[in-house]
C-alpha cells in the first residue's frame, strides 16, 4: 500500500492502463502540458517526472483543438477501429458541446449497428463544484447520463476507488463517462502498489451501522462519514454506503442495507429533480417499502444556478450539517437548531485554469 | 507489456515554416500602421488621418485599461476575486476595437475584453463585481450596448449573429443614417475558431449577410495550445472559404486596429454582410490567474513580444512628434493611480449577496417546486436567528 491523493490515483490508473495495453490513447485540451495534473510532470523537468508526452509519444497523447463535439466524435471513431481511448475533457459542463456524440452516437451504436460496433472509450470530466468557479463550471451532470442506456457512469470518491474503477472503465467494451469531483482531488488514501480494478456495480459500505442507511454519493461520501462520527456521539448508528458506479448501481447493497436499518436518507450533490438520489429513492421504496420505518428523506442541490458568489455557493450543497439533520429527522428526532450550514469550510481551492 | 518508446506522427511544419519566417510575425497580409519602433507606415486599403486628440485618447486608454488589468491581477491573488482574465499585450486590439463602436453597436465579448468593456462605457468596477462573485448582472447591456460575459467558448458568436439577424429584421441596416445603422461584433479567441459554434455562426452570418464583425483576437495561445493546434493557415484566409472577407490586421497596433475594425464595422452597419477580422497579437500574461504558463511556453516568445508592446509604440511616436509632453504624462499617471485607488477600494466594498439570491433567475415565473425550496431555505436560515445565533 501507498498514500496517493484523488488526482494521483488517477493519474496512476492512467499510466499503468497505457503501458498495459498499447491501444490506450489519451487526447483531450491541454493534456499534453499535464495541465490538470493527471497526465505526468511539467515544465522543464518533465522526463523524470513522468511526463506522458515523453514516456508515450504523441501517438498515445493528443492536445485537441478546442471543439468537444468533434473530440468525443472522433474518439468514438477511434474506439471502433480497436483504440481504447481516455478521452480528458477537463469540465464536466462542457459535455454538453458533444451532447449528440454522447447521446445518439455513443451510447446507441452498439445497438444502431446491430451489435457490431464496440465502443472502449472512457470519457473523463472534473466537476469543479464548491470551488467558486461559476455556473459555467460547477455542473454535477451524472444524472443526466443515467438517463441515457448504453453509457455507464461512473463517480469515485476517493483515491482507491478512482484508481481502481478508471482501471476497470478502460478495460471495459462500453462507453462510460468518469465523474470526477475537483474537491476530492487533494484528499489522501491508501492505494495499493500493484495494478487492480474494482469491479462496476459493487457498492462500498464505507461504515457500518444500524439505525440509518445513508447512500452517499462523490464528494457527499467523506462529509457523510464525518456527520455518521458526529451522531454515533449522538447515540445514532449509521451506515455510509457508496455506491461508487451508478450504472450499473448495486441496488441489492442498498436495498439489504435498508432492510436492516428501516431508514434512508441519500446524499447527493446533483440537483434535486431527476437526481440520483430521485432514482435510488424510488428504487428503495419500490423494493424495501415494507422495511421503511420512517419516509425517505434526499440531501441534494437545490434546483438553482450554481452562485459564483463564495458565500452563497458554500451553503448549497450536501454538507455534514445537513446529511446530520436529515439523519436526526428520519430517526424521529426534534431538529429544532441545525448546525451551522458551514461543512464545507475547507474545501480545497484548486489552481487548475478556467 | 512494455510500451516501446514511439515519438509519434510528425504533425507537419509550423506556421513560421509554411508561410515562411515572416508569418511568426504576422505575414506580409499584416495590415499594419504604426510598427513596433512608434513608426508611421501607409496603406492602401486602411488608412486614416488621425488627430492628435484622437491618438492621445487611444494612449490614455491604453494605460488606463492596463493599470485596470494589473490592479484586478493583484486583487485576486490577495483573496479579492475569485478569478481574472488579464489582457495584457492586447490592449490596442481591444481598444482600436472598441473605439471604432458607434453608441448602437452591440458587442458580445468573451471573458477578457475588459478594454472594449472600457469604451462602450461600463465602469471597470462592475467588470470586479463580476469576478468577485458578487452579482452575474451587474451591467445593463441594453444601457451600453455591451453584453454580458461568456465562458463557454464560441457560444457568443452565435448570439452575435442572431442578434444581427434581428437588427437586419428591425431594418437598422443600410439605412444611410448614420445613428440607426448598426453592427454588431462577436469576439472570440484563436482557441475558439475551432468550436462548431463558431463555424456554425459564419454559415448563417454569410447565408444571411448579417451585419456581424467577427473580431478574433489572436493571441497564440488557447490556455496551453498553439495556435499551431487550431489552424494550419492564417486564421483571416478562413473567412473566404465561408464567402466573407478576412483581414488580418496588427493587434498591438492601436491605429491598424481601429482603421480595419471602422472598415469592417461600416461593412456590416451598409448591409454588405460580415466580416473576419484577425487581430493578431500575444497573451503577454497567463490564461487566468489560475494558470501557469511555464509549464508549456518559453520565455524567449515572451520577450520577442514585449519588443512589440503596443502601448510603448505608441507612446514613441507621440513623443517624437511632440504630440505629449511630460506634463500629460504626470497627469494620465494620476488618472491612472486615482483608478487604481477607486478600484481597490470599491471592489473591497462590494457586499456579498443576500442568502436567498441563490434562488433568483432560474425562471421568469418561478416554478412551486423551486419556491418551495426557497422557502424551505429560508425558514432554515431564520431557525438560526430565532435561536439567537
Ligand atoms: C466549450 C469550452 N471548452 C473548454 C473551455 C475551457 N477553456 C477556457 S478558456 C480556453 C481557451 C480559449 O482560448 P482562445 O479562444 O484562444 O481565447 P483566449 O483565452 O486565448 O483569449 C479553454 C479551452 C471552455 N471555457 N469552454
Amino acid at each position: 500500500m501507498t498514500v496517493m491523493s484523488y488526482l494521483g490515483a488517477i493519474g496512476a490508473a492512467q499510466r499503468e492502463a497505457m503501458e498495459a495495453d498499447e491501444r490506450v490513447v489519451i487526447i483531450g485540451e491541454d493534456v499534453e502540458a499535464n495541465v490538470y495534473g493527471t497526465t505526468g510532470g511539467s515544465g522543464k523537468s518533465r522526463a523524470d517526472k513522468g511526463d506522458f508526452l515523453q514516456m508515450f509519444g504523441s501517438n498515445r497523447i493528443r492536445n485537441t483543438p478546442i471543439s468537444e463535439e468533434v473530440i468525443v466524435g472522433a474518439a468514438i471513431g477511434a474506439a471502433m477501429t480497436g483504440l481504447r481511448p481516455i478521452v480528458d475533457l477537463s469540465y464536466s459542463s462542457f459535455l454538453y458541446m458533444a451532447m449528440d456524440q454522447f447521446v445518439n452516437q455513443a451510447a446507441k451504436n452498439r445497438y444502431m449497428f446491430g451489435g457490431q460496433a464496440s465502443l472502449p472509450v472512457v470519457f473523463r470530466s472534473a466537476m469543479f463544484y464548491g470551488l467558486n468557479t461559476g455556473a459555467h463550471h460547477s455542473d454535477r451532470p451524472y444524472p443526466m447520463f443515467m438517463n441515457v442506456p448504453g453509457l455507464k457512469i461512473v463517480v469515485p470518491s476517493s483515491p482507491y476507488d478512482a484508481k481502481g474503477l478508471l482501471r476497470t472503465a478502460v478495460d471495459t467494451d462500453d462507453p462510460v463517462l468518469t465523474f470526477e469531483a475537483c474537491t476530492l482531488w487533494g484528499s489522501k488514501g491508501e492505494v495499493p502498489e500493484e495494478e487492480y480494478s474494482i469491479p462496476f456495480g459493487q457498492a462500498r459500505t464505507v461504515r457500518e451501522g444500524t439505525d440509518v442507511t445513508v447512500v452517499a454519493i462523490s464528494s457527499a461520501v467523506p462529509e457523510a462519514v464525518a456527520a455518521a462520527e458526529q451522531l454515533a456521539e449522538e447515540g445514532i448508528s449509521v451506515e455510509v454506503i457508496d455506491p461508487r458506479t451508478l450504472v450499473p448501481l448495486d441496488t441489492a447493497a442498498i436495498v439489504e442495507s435498508v432492510s436492516r436499518t428501516g431508514r434512508l436518507v441519500v446524499a447527493d450533490p446533483a440537483h434535486r429533480t431527476c437526481s440520483a438520489a430521485a432514482e435510488i429513492s424510488a428504487i428503495v421504496a419500490e423494493e424495501a417499502f415494507g422495511s421503511l420505518l420512517a419516509p425517505i428523506v434526499r440531501v441534494t442541490t437545490p434546483d438553482t444556478q450554481i452562485p459564483f458568489s463564495p458565500a452563497l455557493e458554500k451553503q448549497l450543497y450536501p454538507n455534514r450539517s445537513y446529511i446530520g439533520d436529515a439523519v436526526r429527522r428520519v430517526t424521529g428526532e426534534r431538529v429544532s437548531v441545525p448546525p451551522t450550514p458551514e461543512g464545507v469550510d475547507d474545501a480545497l481551492s484548486t489552481q487548475a485554469p478556467r | 507489456m512494455t510500451p516501446t518508446p514511439n515519438p509519434g506522427p510528425d504533425f507537419g511544419p509550423g506556421l513560421a515554416e509554411v508561410f515562411g519566417p515572416q508569418q511568426q510575425d504576422g505575414g506580409p497580409e499584416l495590415v499594419q500602421l504604426l510598427t513596433p519602433e512608434g513608426e508611421r507606415r501607409h496603406h492602401d486599403d486602411f488608412d486614416l488621418d488621425f488627430s492628435a486628440e484622437q491618438l492621445r485618447g487611444f494612449y490614455r486608454d491604453m494605460v488606463l485599461v492596463r493599470r485596470l488589468d494589473t490592479e484586478a491581477t493583484a486583487l485576486q491573488r490577495h483573496g479579492e476575486l475569485g478569478i481574472w482574465a488579464q489582457l495584457l499585450g492586447q490592449e490596442a486590439a481591444q481598444i482600436g476595437c472598441g473605439r471604432a463602436l458607434r453608441p448602437q453597436d452591440y458587442v458580445f465579448p468573451t471573458y477578457r475584453e475588459h478594454g472594449v468593456a472600457w469604451c462602450k462605457g461600463v465602469d471597470p468596477l462592475d467588470l470586479l463585481g463580476l469576478f468577485r462573485g458578487v452579482d452575474h448582472g451587474r451591467w445593463d447591456p441594453r444601457e451600453n450596448n455591451f453584453h454580458l460575459y461568456t465562458i463557454v467558448i464560441g457560444a457568443q458568436a452565435l448570439h452575435a449573429t442572431g442578434y444581427a439577424m434581428g437588427v437586419q429584421r428591425d431594418g437598422a441596416v443600410g439605412t444611410g443614417d448614420p445613428e440607426r445603422d448598426t453592427a454588431v461584433v462577436a469576439h472570440f479567441g484563436d482557441g475558439a475558431s475551432s468550436q462548431g459554434d463558431v463555424n456554425e455562426a459564419f454559415i448563417f452570418a454569410a447565408s444571411y449577410q448579417a451585419p456581424v464583425v467577427f473580431f478574433c483576437q489572436n493571441n497564440q495561445w488557447a490556455i496551453s495550445e498553439p495556435i499551431e493546434r487550431q489552424s494550419r493557415i492564417p486564421l483571416y484566409q478562413r473567412a473566404l472559404g465561408f464567402g466573407f472577407p478576412g483581414v488580418r490586421v496588427d493587434g498591438n497596433d492601436v491605429l491598424a486596429t481601429y482603421a480595419v475594425a471602422q472598415a469592417a464595422l461600416q461593412r456590416a452597419r451598409e448591409g454588405s454582410g460580415p466580416t473576419l477580422v484577425e487581430a493578431y497579437t500575444y497573451r503577454m500574461g497567463a490564461h487566468t490567474t489560475t494558470d501557469d504558463p511555464t509549464r508549456y511556453r518559453v520565455d524567449d516568445d515572451v520577450e520577442h513580444w514585449k519588443l512589440k508592446d503596443p502601448i510603448a509604440r505608441l507612446e514613441v511616436y507621440l513623443r517624437r512628434n511632440g504630440l505629449i509632453d511630460d506634463d500629460f504624462q504626470a497627469t494620465l499617471k494620476q488618472e491612472a493611480d486615482d483608478l487604481g485607488h477607486r478600484l481597490r477600494e470599491g471592489c473591497k466594498a462590494l457586499p456579498d449577496p443576500a442568502p436567498s439570491a441563490m434562488f433568483d433567475h432560474v425562471y421568469a415565473e418561478e416554478t412551486p417546486e423551486l419556491r418551495a425550496q426557497r422557502e424551505g431555505y429560508a425558514a432554515y436560515l431564520g431557525s438560526f436567528e430565532e435561536a439567537g445565533r
